[in-house]
């Protein structure tokens, strides 16, 4: 049942500058704890918790940029520990090539997901990723001439045209400002909707969690931050944003994660230790 | 006032610059002409025996109309402007002349100095990319390497010269192989530098593509470098530039550098200073041909 697994992970970063520990006596932080998470197939889901909470750490063990002290993550029935392109990532930073324009950007990815296939053929899917994105008209600009949530576009556009098993998306929508957010928000369901993917979120907007989601793992501040508990989104889709707020379930939801994160994220003390 | 005001304001920046460069220009050849200007002989509390010696010896010619000049051919101090302009006028009529195993045009000079310094530059470039690439790669051999480099780097590439000439026997070869020299570290530096800081996504990205190795440096590492190696490249050109002057010069090969010493040879300063513009304008068209160059490989973030 489960397509995603993220199998008890726990994260120790070593302490470099261990103060006054001797040699042999090595320090660590434990970042995650015990981590465990299901996701199904064509599911949305999306961790959220404050900034630096480990989240994003979760993501990396993921996408393999980084290996869990302990556990291990299962794709589709395999244990996954190298970055690859059943599980493609987009990032905060969009991470597009500067060197290449938008189009090339999307191909690069293209052909490297189907060696096999020719350049006509390639050109197609990534033209076909870039109309869908709705980025006509911009296939041949540099990333340094669009506009934050044109690279995204092209970033997600990147990341779809692969057609992975699970997209991760690393707060996507961080950088961009929240006019176009909203905009570029409902094309990514459009998109997750159309090509039936997972998706594995990790944001620290409760909004954009609850229109976003099926599910919302809420999870705790590190050190030995896990998830608390996850919570269903019982609200019908298709959505918009100007309709959800309306709705009793969404206001009860969103109290529920705010009361979470507000209490319970800093393991129930109230008052967070600089 | 006025003037000032327009020197500073962003208003019309190309033509105000032309023209501040234009009279720069002006200003400078009038006062190299007013500070070689011969004066003009005066006969007057010298005997007639003093004269006829002077005139003997060839310092002064006498005129038409009886009275004394100086010599123009025995012109002493530095040359003027217009002596120089006479000389280049002089030099580039016979441009392509071979009079001489070492009298060659001024044509044939710029060639075969451009030819060494391309052979140098271009070949310690190719070199200098490839080992900045792997150093740049690898953290270990990034450590293991560097103090090497740190020594290596400062030498000045004509301190190689003696122990080039003793090894390779050949002068030609040296001269290219001291522009090698000079072309190398910067560039090993700047691209190693480049590369081992490529930001931490562009290879995140790399490495969810699954790119082979080679793809790798081909699409990602290397555009991603360019900048930081065609800064490199740059400083090397320019200390390229600045070594095959001398190392023309001290091994004899033919070139504007060894014009410069040649002229000096012949005690004929105007031809000294010819070759001096030489040099520089030589320089500048080259430098101009390697910005239009880097141009193709920068990008804005």
């Amino acid at each position: 049942m489960a397509y995603l697994t993220v199998d008890h992970v726990t994260k120790d970063f070593p302490i470099m500058n261990g103060g006054g520990t001797r040699f042999g006596e090595s320090k660590s932080f434990c970042v995650l704890k015990n981590v465990h998470l299901t996701v199904s197939k064509g599911e949305f889901i999306t961790t959220i918790g404050h900034s630096g909470c480990g989240k994003s750490t979760l993501l990396n063990i993921i996408a393999g940029f980084e290996k869990g002290s302990q556990g291990g993550i299962v794709l589709d029935g395999k244990e996954v520990n190298e970055p690859g392109l059943d599980r493609m990532v987009v990032f905060q930073s969009f991470a597009l090539m500067p060197w290449l324009s938008a189009f090339n950007n999307v191909r690069l990815a293209v052909k490297a997901a189907n060696p096999s296939w020719d350049e006509m053929r390639v050109r197609e899917h990534t033209q076909k990723y870039i109309d869908m994105m709705g980025l006509n008209g911009a296939e041949e600009k540099k990333p340094a001439y669009l506009s934050g949530g044109m690279r995204q576009r092209v970033g997600l556009a990147r990341a779809f045209a692969v057609e992975p098993k699970v997209l991760l998306l690393d707060e996507p929508f961080a950088q961009i400002d929240a006019l176009t957010r909203g905009v570029i928000q409902e094309e990514l369901v459009r998109m997750w909707w159309a090509t039936q993917s997972t998706v594995f979120m990790v944001t620290h907007d409760v909004d954009e969690a609850i229109l976003l989601s099926d599910r919302i793992a809420l999870m705790t501040n590190s050190p030995e931050a896990r998830i608390a508990e996850c919570l269903e989104v019982d609200i019908p889709r298709p959505r918009s944003r100007e309709a959800i707020i309306d709705l009793p379930e969404y206001t009860k939801l969103r109290n529920r994660v705010l009361h979470f994160l507000m209490t319970q994220g800093s393991h129930g003390k109230t008052e967070r230790r600089n | 006032m006025a003037i000032i005001w327009k020197v500073f304001s962003a208003k019309g920046v190309g033509r105000s610059s032309w023209m501040i460069s234009l009279l720069l220009l002006a200003v400078l050849l009038f006062f190299w002409h007013l500070a070689t200007v011969q004066p003009s002989f005066n006969p007057a509390g010298l005997t007639e025996e003093q004269l006829m010696s002077l005139e003997f010896k060839g310092d002064i010619v006498r005129t038409e109309t009886g009275g004394y000049l100086y010599n123009p051919e025995k012109a002493r101090g530095i040359p003027g402007p217009w002596v120089v302009v006479k000389k280049t006028v002089e030099e580039f009529s016979e441009a392509f002349h071979k009079k001489g195993t070492n009298d060659h045009g001024i044509a044939h000079l710029v060639r075969y100095t451009v030819a060494r310094f391309a052979a140098g530059f271009v070949s310690a470039s190719l070199v200098a990319t490839l080992l900045g690439v792997l150093v740049g790669l690898s953290p270990t051999l990034y450590r293991a390497l560097n103090p090497f480099i740190q020594v290596l780097k400062p030498i000045s590439p004509l301190a190689w010269m003696p122990l080039l000439l003793y090894s390779v026997q050949d002068p030609t070869w040296t001269a290219i192989l001291v522009v090698f020299m000079a072309s190398l570290w910067p560039t090993i530096a700047n691209t190693a530098f480049g590369v081992s800081t490529i930001r931490k996504d562009y290879l995140q990205v790399a490495s969810l593509l699954q790119l082979s190795w080679f793809r790798r440096l081909l699409t990602v590492v290397l555009p991603a470098a360019a900048p930081a190696i065609v800064a490199g490249l740059r400083i090397s050109f320019g200390s390229a530039l600045v070594a095959v002057v001398p190392a023309e010069m001290l091994l004899g090969e033919l070139g504007v550098g060894y014009l410069t010493w040649i002229e000096w040879n012949n005690l004929d300063i105007s031809g000294v200073m010819f070759a001096i513009l030489v040099v520089g304008i030589v320089g500048v068209i080259l430098d101009y041909g390697f910005n239009r160059l880097a141009r193709l490989v920068s990008y804005a973030e």
